[in-house]
């Protein structure tokens, strides 16, 4: 009876959310107070990161080819704030674009291209190979990308494995130790920025113990590289925890590498964020507590729930927004999958404030909504997915979604 | 999509106490014997299967193959079974996006088990298939050492 009653209640939840559910132009994006979005392009199909350049010109990094151009250049020509040109070049799928010293960069998942931008004009017939024969597994294959001002380009190459065990994603199967992928995979690597068809022995493994950082960006003000690992899935399986606790875990981390050569430990360690500790995986003999040889491996600077996927990272350096969100780290949470049996989280845009280079607070969710309901089970509910972050000349905030390529600017009116 | 797929949920949720009663049921019409496995099947997806391709099927873009209305869900169950029984490592494509995480081996499962998910599956979400039986499992167990 108990069980009809529960299997009642879960379709009257059901049918209430589908009666809610919104159309894509229905859904309205909830900010804080002062802040409005506009919807500045949409349907450009899996849009992951995005860059502005000083001229206001957008370019977006499409994850596959389609009419024509896995890169989209968004441009206002006649200056009325609305985009009315739009073009398409690139013919490789990816995540990673970037702008530094009259240069675009772009991602595919293997290799990274630039352009020359004379005046402002991307030179597209001409692309040059920088980097290449990247290792791009089945998973965690996107390369994301971020520029130094020393002339260093920055590559996420992701692990193809969850937690480096010889069976992948075997519940119980022990971990390979050491672990062979953190050879070419695992970290980021850095490679000059103007040097032509560099791979791994041209580069440096910059920071280490990295899963899979998809969300990455240079912070000037500390002048070190800051990145947003995704952390491993299936930890709830070992029931260390009631699964209310278990599904937050391990913390998607934001890290600091300070120095190249940084270890932040994965596959041997995770971040449990209930006792603020870097601990053994099971994989390895832990039990979610046991230090062991994550002792002296390289803590997060901050911790978020567990599976929320966070693809995009921004530190904001214009003025535009109030004194709070200068110098902070906005954050774009893709949404989780492994949350089972609890509903799904993130699906949001968080910001972490930040002062004389450490963050100054928790973080808190600043823009919200992009699922269009409430009580996501499936990622597939969720109507958008925030995925990259980029800040405009104006110091406007921009916001993409993979799934059917929307396109959110963000500004501070003060009304 | 959404609106398609919240549906089938919803009729999945609704669908169940009806399975009770059946099972409870003696006759053994070929109806019940369906629903019965039906049944069964979904308590193994909810521990086996649920967490990568998620409660509708709908799974995850770029990792987990969605089991809603492909050509694998609805074609050869021999090649279903071996997917369950080897899982899988390679990139499948369907509808021109690909899915590629690992899917660990589920050899512990046994023939039953197998037989009454797939036959959860190829009716669930959407599907309306033959179902699988014990005796198809096995023959395949057979033959994938």
């Amino acid at each position: 009876m108990k069980r009809l009653l529960l299997i009642l209640v879960l379709a009257l939840v059901f049918t209430a959310t589908n009666i809610f559910a919104q159309t894509p132009d229905q859904v309205k994006i909830v900010l804080p107070t002062g802040f409005s979005s506009d919807v500045i392009a949409k349907n450009l199909d899996r849009a992951r990161h995005i860059v502005v350049n000083s001229n206001g010109d957008i370019y977006i990094k499409i994850a596959r080819v389609r009419r024509g151009g896995a890169i989209v250049r968004l441009s206002d020509k006649n200056g009325d704030g609305k985009i009315d040109d739009t073009t398409r070049f690139g013919n490789y799928g990816g995540t990673g674009i970037g702008i530094k010293n009259g240069y675009l960069y772009a991602a595919s998942n293997t290799q990274v291209y630039r352009y020359k931008l004379n005046n402002n004009i991307p030179d597209t017939a001409n692309p040059e190979i920088i980097v290449k024969d990247l290792v791009a597994g089945r998973q965690h294959e996107t390369k994301s990308i971020t520029l130094d001002n020393s002339g260093n380009i920055y590559v996420t190459i992701g692990a193809p494995s969850n937690a480096c065990q010889l069976q992948d994603r075997v519940t119980g199967a022990p971990g390979q130790d050491p672990c062979p992928l953190l050879e070419k995979t695992g970290g980021i690597w850095q490679f000059k920025a103007d040097k032509k068809d560099q791979s791994y022995a041209d580069g440096i493994r910059y920071a280490t113990g990295i899963r899979n950082a998809v969300g990455l960006d240079w912070n000037n003000q500390t002048n070190t590289l800051f990145a947003m690992q995704h952390g491993r899935d299936g930890l709830q399986d070992y029931h260390f925890y009631p699964d209310s606790v278990s599904v937050e875990l391990p913390a998607e981390e934001m890290l600091e590498v300070t120095k190249a050569g940084d270890n932040f430990g994965w596959p041997y360690c995770f971040y449990n964020q209930v006792i603020n500790k870097k601990v053994l995986n099971p994989e390895y003999g832990g039990d979610a507590k046991t230090v062991g040889r994550c002792d002296g491996v390289k803590s997060p600077v901050m911790a978020f729930p567990g599976h929320m996927a966070p693809n995009g990272m921004l530190f904001y350096t214009g003025t535009q927004f109030p004194e709070k969100y200068r110098g902070g780290a906005f954050v774009a949470l893709h949404g989780s999958w492994n949350r089972a049996p609890l509903e799904q989280k993130g699906f949001l845009v968080a910001f972490v404030p930040f002062k004389n280079g450490k963050p100054s607070g928790d973080w808190e969710i600043f823009a919200n909504g992009f699922a269009g309901k409430e009580n996501i089970t499936t990622p597939n509910q969720a109507i958008f997915r925030p995925c990259g972050l980029a800040q405009g000349p104006d110091g406007s905030l921009y916001v993409t979604d993979d799934t059917k390529g929307y396109v959110w600017k963000i500004s501070f009116s003060g009304k | 999509m959404v609106l398609l797929l919240i549906p089938t949920v919803l009729k999945a949720q609704t669908k169940k106490p009806v399975i009770k009663t059946s099972t409870a049921n003696t006759a053994a019409s070929s109806t019940n014997t369906l629903k019965a496995s039906i049944g069964r099947g979904k308590a193994v997806y909810a521990k086996y299967c649920l967490t990568c391709h998620q409660v509708d099927g709908s799974g995850v873009i770029n990792l987990n193959p969605p089991l809603t209305q492909t050509k694998w869900t609805l074609g050869s169950k021999t090649v279903l079974i071996q997917q369950i029984l080897k899982g899988s490592s390679g990139k499948i494509e369907i509808d021109g996006d690909t899915f590629s995480n690992t899917m660990p081996p589920l050899k512990v499962l046994t023939d039953q088990q197998i037989a009454d998910v797939l036959t959860y599956v190829r009716n669930s979400f959407g599907n309306k298939a033959s179902a699988v039986s014990v005796g198809e499992v096995k023959s395949v167990r057979i033959k994938v050492k």
